[in-house]
């Protein structure tokens, strides 16, 4: 009877050493899996459950069925909204994210002596805590007295009033995350130094110049750490979430152009306490992001060069 | 972005040029350089523009065109955000949340990577792929049923649901401990085992140590990770007395809309303890962070 358990079976063919070895694992790994139910499993199927009730927080939850899921997909227009800011901040700060992050991995692979110190510069925006780099932002793009608009002065051009006009939030957006860009371009930099030095000598050899080495070489072996770096920024952009509170505010800014999905989460959620209905969002939100994800795993073969076997690599 | 060479080239005279190598590589160098400051500039700016704000006098702060540098340098900001938030009160709290965080993924972190790098157990390979796949599952989800969690049993406006969770461990940190366990020779368990060492033995005097430079990377990122957190005190906290320099700092924005000075001398404050760590720990953290982009 109990061989029907794969797991059970396997506990009894275990010798006396080998059940006692088991043992200090699971104790070991203990605090992990005691975390993993309490603090994941329970409150995602908690979430699950709850998305189809209507629920304040006091009280009890009134049983709605699907009604959360179809107004969110009918009706709601401010989901609409969300969904809408997110996606169009994805579109074009994902594709800026892998340009910029590679040009500035490539800046910090040059042998020039002191690079330790450009690497260094380069990187630390990244560290910058989140409130205070969107803070120091807000301040920057201030239409009247932010000194961004002064240096595009310089320029001959008249700057907008950024964070107060609805088409310039997202732009101002995209560039609060971009300061961080050194973040990912330290990963980039990891990939472009495990190129073989050999193969930019070989093609030398056969005169290929510095774009063909460029393309050839350089961006096929780097495509395994783009698509690393793309998965990440798709699951990082849907979470977007404290420079756009700082930036826009809680409700998204003049004509809600910063609502993000996560803000709109954290309105119904937290400050109208419609905790049944932002369970659903969390989850489209989920559902959405597994989908987009998958699309990425998927198109990765069409794209991203595997010099070996990926299981042998491990 | 310029497309920069990003190696050393050989030996230029294989190609035919105008230039002799010489020349060739002096330009390469210098167009190398312009390119690295001019792209330093554009990073620096906001921090220089924050630290130039901070040492501004109300007037100038507000100076069109602005002014490049505060004259006279006014170094009683800083005092004065102690004087109009409790900003040393947000500091402390900060770094108590920091340590209680630290203490509890040193905890976990070390017992759980150990776990699954060293010990055999029926469902390893199973638990290990589920700890994975709760990296890809956005955190948003449990957002909502954790604070009603946590407001069930009235942790609401305390520190627990802070810093509790950190004793089961964050997967991520123990996926790269345990990759780091795994790379050190079984040889030495089997010698420990041998000379009579029980398993925590084992863990205790041998793996622990030679796992130093990972437990510096989890000290790394639990301490950025846990100062930056903006959206998890915010959703917890109500008391001021209880804020974070992250959340202090956002209120702060609220009632002084107009004081950006000090606004930046606060921003600039709370930037400063990440950014030493950084400095200090930047060697072993760009390694660490190396070996996790290799795992694509």
């Amino acid at each position: 009877m109990v061989r029907r358990f794969p797991l059970f079976a396997a506990w009894s063919d275990l010798s006396r050493e080998r059940r006692k070895e088991a043992i200090s694992g699971y104790l070991f790994i203990s605090p992990w899996l005691i975390g993993f139910i309490v603090f994941f499993l329970i409150p995602i199927i908690a979430s699950f459950i709850l998305s189809f009730t209507q629920w304040n927080i006091v009280g009890t939850p009134t049983w709605v069925g699907l009604d959360n899921y179809r107004d969110i997909l009918t009706t709601d227009t401010r989901f609409q909204k969300a969904v809408q800011v997110t996606l169009t901040y994805a579109a074009f700060y994902l594709p800026l994210e892998v340009l910029c992050g590679i040009g500035l991995a490539l800046l910090m692979n040059q042998k020039l002596r002191g690079i330790g110190v450009f690497r260094t510069l380069y990187y630390m925006p990244y560290v910058v805590p989140s409130v205070a780099a969107s803070l120091v932002w807000v301040w920057m793009l201030n239409g009247r007295y932010g000194v961004v608009n002064t240096v595009l002065t310089w320029f001959g051009v008249q700057g907008p009033n950024w964070l107060e006009n609805p088409g310039y939030i997202l732009p101002s957006l995209i560039m609060i995350a971009l300061w961080g860009v050194g973040g990912s371009s330290i990963i980039y930099l990891a990939g472009l130094q495990n190129i073989p030095e050999v193969m930019y000598e070989a093609a030398t050899v056969d005169g290929a110049n510095r774009f063909q080495q460029f393309f050839r070489i350089t961006l096929p072996l780097l495509s395994p750490t783009i698509f690393f770096q793309l998965v990440l920024g798709v699951i990082g952009v849907f979470q977007t979430f404290t420079p756009a509170f700082i930036a826009s505010g809680a409700n998204g800014g003049p004509l809600q152009s910063g609502l993000f999905y996560m803000l709109y989460v954290y309105n119904r959620g937290f400050v109208t306490l419609r905790m049944g209905y932002a369970s659903a969002l969390a989850w489209i939100l989920t559902a959405f992001i597994l989908v987009i994800t998958l699309m990425v795993l998927r198109s990765s073969r069409y794209w991203v060069y595997y010099e070996t076997d990926r299981s042998a690599n491990k | 972005m310029a497309v920069t060479k990003s190696y050393e080239q050989p030996r230029p005279a294989a190609r035919p040029m105008r230039l002799t190598p010489q020349q060739a590589d002096t330009i390469e160098k210098v167009l190398g350089y312009a390119s690295l400051i001019a792209v330093a500039i554009v990073l620096v700016l906001p921090l220089y523009w924050m630290l130039s704000t901070a040492l501004k006098t109300p007037e100038q702060t507000f100076a069109l065109p602005p002014e490049w540098i505060p004259n006279p340098i006014q170094w009683d900001n800083f005092a004065a955000v102690f004087r109009e938030v409790p900003f040393g009160r947000f500091i402390l709290n900060s770094f108590i949340l920091v340590g209680l965080n630290i203490i509890g993924e040193l905890f976990a972190v070390t017992l759980v990577a150990y776990g699954f790098a060293r010990l055999r157990f029926p469902g390893r390979s199973i638990l290990f792929l589920i700890m994975l796949s709760t990296l890809m599952i956005p955190y948003h989800v449990t957002l909502v049923p954790r604070f009603i969690l946590f407001s069930r049993i009235g942790w609401i406006n305390t520190y627990l649901p802070l810093f509790v969770p950190a004793f089961a461990g964050s997967s991520f940190l123990i996926f790269m401990v345990r990759q780091y366990m795994m790379s050190i020779p079984f040889d030495l368990d089997e010698a420990a085992y041998i000379d009579g060492a029980t398993r925590f033995q084992t863990f205790w005097y041998i793996i622990l140590p030679l796992s130093r430079p990972a437990l510096m990377l989890v000290v790394v990122f639990t301490f950025v990770g846990v100062w930056n957190d903006f959206l998890q005190p915010l959703i917890y906290l109500n008391d001021p007395n209880l804020f974070t320099v992250s959340l202090g700092l956002s209120f702060f924005q609220d009632v002084r809309d107009t004081n950006w000075n000090l606004l930046m001398a606060g921003s600039l404050m709370a930037s400063i303890p990440p950014l030493l760590l950084f400095f200090f720990a930047q060697r072993q953290l760009i390694g660490g962070i190396s070996v996790e982009g290799l795992k694509g």
